[in-house]
């Protein structure tokens, strides 16, 4: 066998992981899985619809559990999504489970019309998503989700950072009678803080105080905005460090306050550079006439380099160095117009 | 490419010899689409050897065959021809699935010998559908043909393409259905019943040939064969995981990688059934 696929984390990073007492946890797709489980216990209306998914989706053991209770429709997103509708119109509680690359992609016009436009609360599940599955190329990729459903009226677009966040979510968004999406990687995480998160995911969580730059994440980009903080630290350099699970409806204050007291802000995220977290910030704080120096972490727009998404990471700077990196950057950029 | 004075023999031999560099590759990256990959390759090889007029010479030729591959996780299988072809060296597929590589996980472009880019299924057969059109358009003389795998079916487009296909009456279009009755969840008559396949394509207005999908023999014939005024699926009976005793038939090999023991031991089944073929010749 080949040698073990390289981390995410440097060795520094792995350094600052061990100051910060962080503990390894879970991939955020088991407690995902092992959530909507223990919800589907107690109601037998929670359905999980799958398309040949439920190995990626870590749902085998639900499925053994609850047979009644998991729909398999084969390998046919477009008739997922449009199945699970159809399900929900009638009450029950659906989470639509299948890789993030060919659900928002294949179906986005089921969760446009079926899901969103019919107002049906379908749990729109994208698992595996961003470069999770990194080595099989762009196809099964999914860096354009956020941009195409924050083009979509009426959908909560969600992807925690951690264990904590994702149990949050998914209970959240079971009882939440309006269309989610839900965007889980399959690598293992660390936890993001000892805090308790907000039983509402749309907040977002400041995890680190500090007034020299923000740096916002989202999903299994928020981590490294951690460590980056960690690293800058030890520059002298006082970081804020905003975890923003949800995407869409933005924390707008959550945002608003820390470009306020901060002179620059960098925004990491797994996707395009076009249509996310980051361009979503931008507008909101442009529009209110806020405008620290500001930075996007993120995929460019080009044939996506592929590799692990530990490869794919770190080529793009989707890491701790290249968080610092922009974050110095930023506020070179800053002091130069001050 | 076609004209090749191969035998049947040959082409067996060359079967287990792509099952051994399709395993090579597999174990060596720590990645990739075993069963599925050993399901197709008897078709790959008589394909590329025996019935495409397609090869690194003529691959500008706007007239050369087309092979479009829509189960494009089974990629191994086609790098491991491919680079029989001489589309470019085999000692390049140590990097599949290495940053940076251009042998990723699913066909792209960016290796030489492949005409589109697949892997999210169910892009295949539109596709061919497209350039078995334009031939047809231009009174140009080439073939096309696309693999799908019988999970695969269950995507809509394949269904629309099938309809689109037999409009235009593509003769010259050819779907080969890798037949191997599993997919990733389980059986595929469990998962979402496709059957009866034969006379789902039949009424889409299609000429069907179904065909031990490991015979180098039947699947000469039928894909060699063409109908006139319809498009021709040929059904191929096959065996996921097929030639390696512990692979065949268990869904669980669809991706698995063996282990340091099991691929010295796929590699001795191999060697025993290569002997086996070489002694039969003698
Ligand atoms: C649109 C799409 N959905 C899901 C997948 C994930 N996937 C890859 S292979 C596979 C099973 C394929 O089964 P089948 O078509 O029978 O192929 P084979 O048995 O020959 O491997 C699935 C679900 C995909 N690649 N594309
Ligand atoms: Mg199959």
């Amino acid at each position: 066998m080949s040698a073990p696929a390289p981390s995410v984390y440097s060795s520094d990073a792995q350094r600052q992981i061990a100051r910060l007492g962080l503990e390894k946890g879970r991939a955020n797709l088991e407690v995902f899985a092992e959530t909507v489980q223990a919800l589907a216990e107690q109601d037998r209306d929670v359905l999980a619809v799958t398309s040949d998914s439920r190995g990626s989706g870590k749902l085998k053991p639900f499925g053994q559990a609850l047979p009644r209770q998991i729909v398999e429709v084969g390998i046919a997103e477009q008739n997922l999504v449009g199945v699970a509708a159809g399900l929900a119109s009638t009450g029950k509680k659906v989470f639509a489970v299948s890789p993030g690359c060919f659900l928002t992609a294949r179906s986005l016009e089921q969760i446009k019309n079926d899901v969103c436009y019919s107002d049906v609360p379908v749990n729109v599940v994208g698992i595996s998503a961003g470069v999770s599955y990194g080595a099989l190329g762009s196809t099964h990729h999914s860096l354009h989700d956020f941009a195409a459903l924050r083009a979509i009226t009426n959908i909560t677009i969600l992807a925690p950072g951690d264990n904590r966040e994702t149990q949050a979510a998914v209970r959240w968004a079971a009882s939440h009678a309006k269309p989610v999406y839900l965007r889980f990687g399959k690598a293992a995480m660390y936890d993001l803080g000892e805090s308790s998160v907000p039983a509402d995911p749309r907040q977002a969580m400041v995890l680190r105080d500090g007034t020299d730059v923000a740096l916002i994440g989202t999903g299994e980009a928020t981590i490294h905005c951690l460590l980056a903080a960690a690293l800058l630290e030890e520059e002298g350099v006082e970081a804020r460090v905003l975890s923003v699970p949800c995407v869409k409806p933005l924390d707008i204050d959550a945002i608003m306050g820390a470009a306020r007291v901060c002179r620059a802000v960098v925004v990491a995220e797994e996707h395009s550079i076009h249509g996310g977290l980051g361009e979503a910030c931008a507008t909101v704080l442009l529009t209110a006439g806020v405008t620290p120096a500001f930075r996007i972490v993120a995929i460019p727009d080009e044939d996506t380099y592929t590799g692990s998404q530990a490869e794919i990471f770190s080529h793009y700077g989707i890491s701790m160095e290249g968080i610092v990196a922009e974050a110095r950057d930023a506020l070179a950029a800053q002091g130069a117009t001050l | 490419m076609t004209g090749s004075q191969l035998s049947n023999h040959d082409l067996q031999v060359k079967s287990l010899e792509y099952r051994r560099d399709i395993l090579r590759c597999i174990y060596g990256a720590g990645a990739g689409h075993t069963g599925g990959s050993l399901s197709c390759v008897d078709i790959l090889n008589v394909l590329y050897n025996r019935v495409l007029n397609v090869g690194p010479a003529n691959w500008d030729d706007p007239n050369r065959d087309r092979y479009v591959q829509s189960k494009g996780h089974s990629v191994e299988a086609l790098y491991v021809v491919l680079a029989d072809q001489g589309f470019f060296p085999a000692e390049q597929l140590s990097t599949l699935c290495h940053g940076g590589s251009p042998f990723v996980g699913h066909p792209t472009r960016k290796v030489p010998g492949i005409e589109m880019n697949t892997g999210a299924l169910g892009h295949g057969l539109p596709i061919s559908v497209g350039m078995a059109l334009a031939a047809k358009l231009d009174h140009a003389p080439y073939r096309v043909f696309t693999l799908l795998g019988d999970g695969e079916l269950a995507e809509g487009s394949n269904w629309e393409g099938a309809m689109c296909a037999a409009h235009y009456e593509l003769e010259n279009l050819t779907a080969i259905i890798d037949c191997n009755t599993l997919q990733i969840t389980g059986r595929t008559r469990e998962v979402c019943s496709n059957e009866p396949l034969d006379e789902k394509f039949a009424a889409f207005g299609w000429k069907v040939i179904e065909v031990d999908g490991h015979s180098i023999e039947a699947l000469s014939q039928a894909l060699i064969s063409r109908a006139s005024g319809q498009p021709t699926c040929v059904i191929a009976h096959t065996i996921k995981g097929r030639g390696i005793s512990f692979m065949e038939h268990v869904v669980s090999w669809h991706h698995g990688v063996p282990s340091e023991a099991e691929y010295g031991q796929a590699l001795e089944e191999l060697e025993a059934q290569l002997c086996e073929l070489k002694g039969v010749a003698t």
